[in-house]
């Protein structure tokens, strides 16, 4: 079955109401054949309600109760079509500002960023929210898609006007990779299929681009890193000496037969086998999640990482990080915090906030420590032990952390190491 | 197509093994929840992959309503049996026994709703810290917005507005005694991405997911099984038709639909060209539009 070789997209989509954004996932939905007529029935009984004359789009992605009586979105809801080329999950996520833990979030472990423009406001102060959000958490792809074309008169000018905007700006930020799309949502224009009423734009559709966006490229495979999260000591018959490394892959390339280190003991050996289950196999790679067989018996256990003798994380217990804080209770500084770090943990401290962020003017703010939710800062941290870490921009999960208040049990912020 | 880049299955199959291992490592004494249905089988095999060599390090908790399929009983007590795990089942027939609930009553009654306190005075009885279930966000609208570690305070209930944000693959399993989590390590599985890869691994499911012939009572737009349970009411008719379930719950509100799917490749085509919703044939569901919010809140599966 061909389908079965395809690969997963996750894409996050922020944006407020006002921009379409759940109209353009609904859009997404219906075109692509994944809404189900028990779904269609539902969303036009509820669209009739409302007075809507034929199927409010954005009612497919409207979830709880709370935020339908609200007509808003408050959390990260997840979506997913599949066609035959890919098979997609959508972080859909708000996009006011007190949603900023939201985008943050959804963007953490996207491939792409859809972020959604008014044509008829152009960019405004979200959009450079939901791009530094996208460009602070490396989400490879961004997408701008400018909507609402229609109610410009799929005005070429217009849009060219908004892509300026945006160029100006994001050249300030770190993003790989920036397309640009002029849509109608609600009418279906270079959603899925290609607008007859912008032949001025020769790009591709949105779901075309979807589709095709190269994203093999967008795991590290450089640095063999794999962070073990438990291990596994059968002691039944056949098996009585087996002694197996379970965890997750992070990122690079094992073999078996590479000669690889073990932090923190730093002691060194050889990968003697590689399991997927039952199976064994020759070589693992990032996201894959496997066991390990060493040829020495050394004592490994959860939070360890093996990596290669030639190229290592760094062991840091004070690094700095770039945070976004999540939780209602303010950040207390010189108070511990547990951190989770791949599969280690340990105690930290917020030794220092070196400044603050103004994500609409890009501008740091220094010498104000009182960090809130949603705030983004950047910080140093001190841990009680040391982790091995790599930088975010270069590994997104060797370079990401949580903080955890241990008064509330609470996941309280998200920090990328730089 | 890069070489080093996984195919989607894979990458669930990934994520999954990875959520079960946190589960093991973060938690004293997890669980799976199992129905019999095809989601928590499919939680049960990748289990078994998460561990080999070793044994499933789980017990299988089972709630069980009384309404269920034979079919299904014998299949759960084959399973354990190969697995060589420990099978722990909650009765709600002696909840209602202890008069910790009482049968509903009319003629749509269902021992659904009353699972809810059976399944959290198990978890109590137990000391359970974490039950894994097979939920799915696309199944239904509240269940999209479920985490893979999702928080229950002390009397069971979720709170969807105050859920633990889940970054990268951190989870955090952190709790106060008393309280527990609900773990979904196939969150990100679609109904037919369950069928393709119960395909690919040739995982063995209970007959009752093949076309089969079977007295039914045409109700609520479905095919309901007769059973010893079912009530006829006055206009309905028992008639024999060659059916098949999509998902698997009690079997007074389980419709089935009309099928002659009856391998594992037929299945497939047939989801895949289906247009409605698996949930679609639960009564359960059809209750009002919040009602699987409604019950998640209690503390549903």
């Amino acid at each position: 079955m061909e389908i079965n070789k395809n690969q997963l997209l996750r894409f996050t989509t922020a944006g407020s109401v006002d921009d379409g954004k759940s109209t353009l996932i609904g859009r997404l939905l219906y075109d692509s054949k994944s809404i189900f007529e028990d779904q269609l029935a539902s969303v036009e009984k509820t669209s009739h309600q409302k007075g809507i004359e034929g199927v409010d789009l954005a009612l497919f992605t409207d979830g709880q109760k709370d935020e339908r009586e609200q007509g808003i979105t408050i959390d990260v809801a997840y979506r997913y079509f599949t066609t035959p080329k890919r098979k997609f999950i959508i972080a859909d996520t708000p996009g006011h500002i007190q949603y900023t833990r939201n985008m943050v979030t959804g963007a953490s472990t996207a491939n792409a960023a859809l972020i959604l423009i008014d044509a008829r406001n152009g960019v405004i102060e979200q959009t450079k929210r939901h791009a530094f959000i996208a460009s602070l958490l490396q989400i490879p792809h961004v997408i701008v898609c400018v909507n609402k074309m229609d109610l410009v008169d799929y005005s070429e000018d217009r849009y060219h006007e908004i892509v300026d905007q945006f160029e100006g700006f994001s050249a300030k930020l770190s993003i790989n990779d920036i397309r640009y799309i002029p849509i109608s949502a609600l009418n279906g224009d270079n959603v899925v299929n290609k607008s007859e009423n912008m032949n001025w734009f020769a790009g591709a559709p949105l779901l075309d681009l979807l589709e095709t966006i190269h994203i093999g490229s967008d795991t590290n495979k450089i640095d063999a890193r794999f962070p073990v999260q438990t291990v596994i000591r059968p002691q039944r018959d056949g098996f009585i000496d087996f002694r197996g490394y379970a965890g997750r892959v992070s990122s690079g390339i094992f073999r078996v037969g590479d000669e690889v280190t073990v932090l923190p003991s730093g002691f060194n050996s050889k990968i003697t086998s590689i399991y997927l289950g039952e199976e064994s196999i020759e070589e693992t790679f990032a996201n894959m999640s496997v066991v390990m067989t060493l040829e020495d018996d050394i004592d490994i256990s959860r939070g360890n990482m093996i990596v290669k003798p030639n190229n290592q994380p760094e062991q840091l217990q004070e690094f700095d990080v770039m945070m976004c804080w999540l939780n209602n209770r303010p950040a207390q500084p010189r108070t511990k915090y547990s951190l989770m770090h791949t599969s280690n943990e340990t105690k930290t401290i917020i030794k220092d906030i070196v400044y603050k962020m103004d994500i609409h003017t890009y501008i740091r703010i220094e010498g104000d420590s009182n960090i809130q939710m949603n705030d983004i800062f950047r910080a140093t941290l001190k841990s009680a032990k040391p982790l091995f870490v790599d930088n975010y921009r270069n590994n997104r999960i060797t370079g990401s952390l949580i903080l955890v208040d241990d008064a509330t049990k609470e996941t309280v912020a998200a920090g990328m190491i730089v | 197509m890069s070489k080093y880049y996984l195919n989607y299955l894979d990458e669930l199959e990934a994520e999954a093994i990875f959520v079960l291992r946190e589960v093991w490592a973060q938690f004293q004494n997890p669980v799976i929840l199992f129905s019999g249905g095809k989601d928590s089988i499919l939680v049960t095999h990748l289990a078994k992959k998460a561990f080999w060599p070793a044994k499933i390090p789980f017990a299988l908790l089972q709630i069980d309503t009384g309404h269920n399929f034979p079919e299904t009983i014998a299949f759960r007590d084959e399973l354990v049996d190969s697995l060589g795990v420990k099978l722990i089942v909650g009765s709600v027939q002696e909840s209602i026994d202890k008069g910790r609930v009482a049968e509903e009553r009319g003629k749509n009654a269902s021992r659904n709703v009353l699972q809810i306190t059976t399944l959290l005075d198990s978890i109590e009885a137990n000391k359970i810290d974490c039950a894994i279930g097979g939920g799915r966000r696309d199944e239904e609208k509240a269940r999209a917005k479920e985490r893979f570690f999702s928080h229950r305070d002390e009397f069971g209930q979720w709170d969807p507005k105050n859920q633990r944000p889940e970054l990268w693959n951190l989870l955090n399993g952190k709790h106060f005694e008393g309280e527990h989590f609900r773990a979904f390590p196939i969150s990100n599985w679609t109904e037919m991405d369950v069928w393709n890869y119960i395909l690919r691994e040739n995982i063995q499911i209970p007959s009752i997911y093949f076309a089969h012939q079977r007295e039914v009572v045409w109700r609520n737009d479905t095919w309901i099984p007769n059973s010893e349970f079912l009530k006829l009411e006055p206009n309905e008719e028992v008639v024999s038709k060659k059916i098949r379930f999509r998902t698997l719950g009690d079997i007074t509100i389980t419709g089935g639909i009309e099928s002659d799917a009856d391998t594992l490749a037929k299945i497939v085509e047939e989801v895949a060209a289906m247009r409605q919703t698996e949930r679609g044939n639960r009564s359960d569901d059809k209750r009002s539009e919040t009602a699987m919010e409604d019950r998640k809140r209690e503390g549903y599966f």
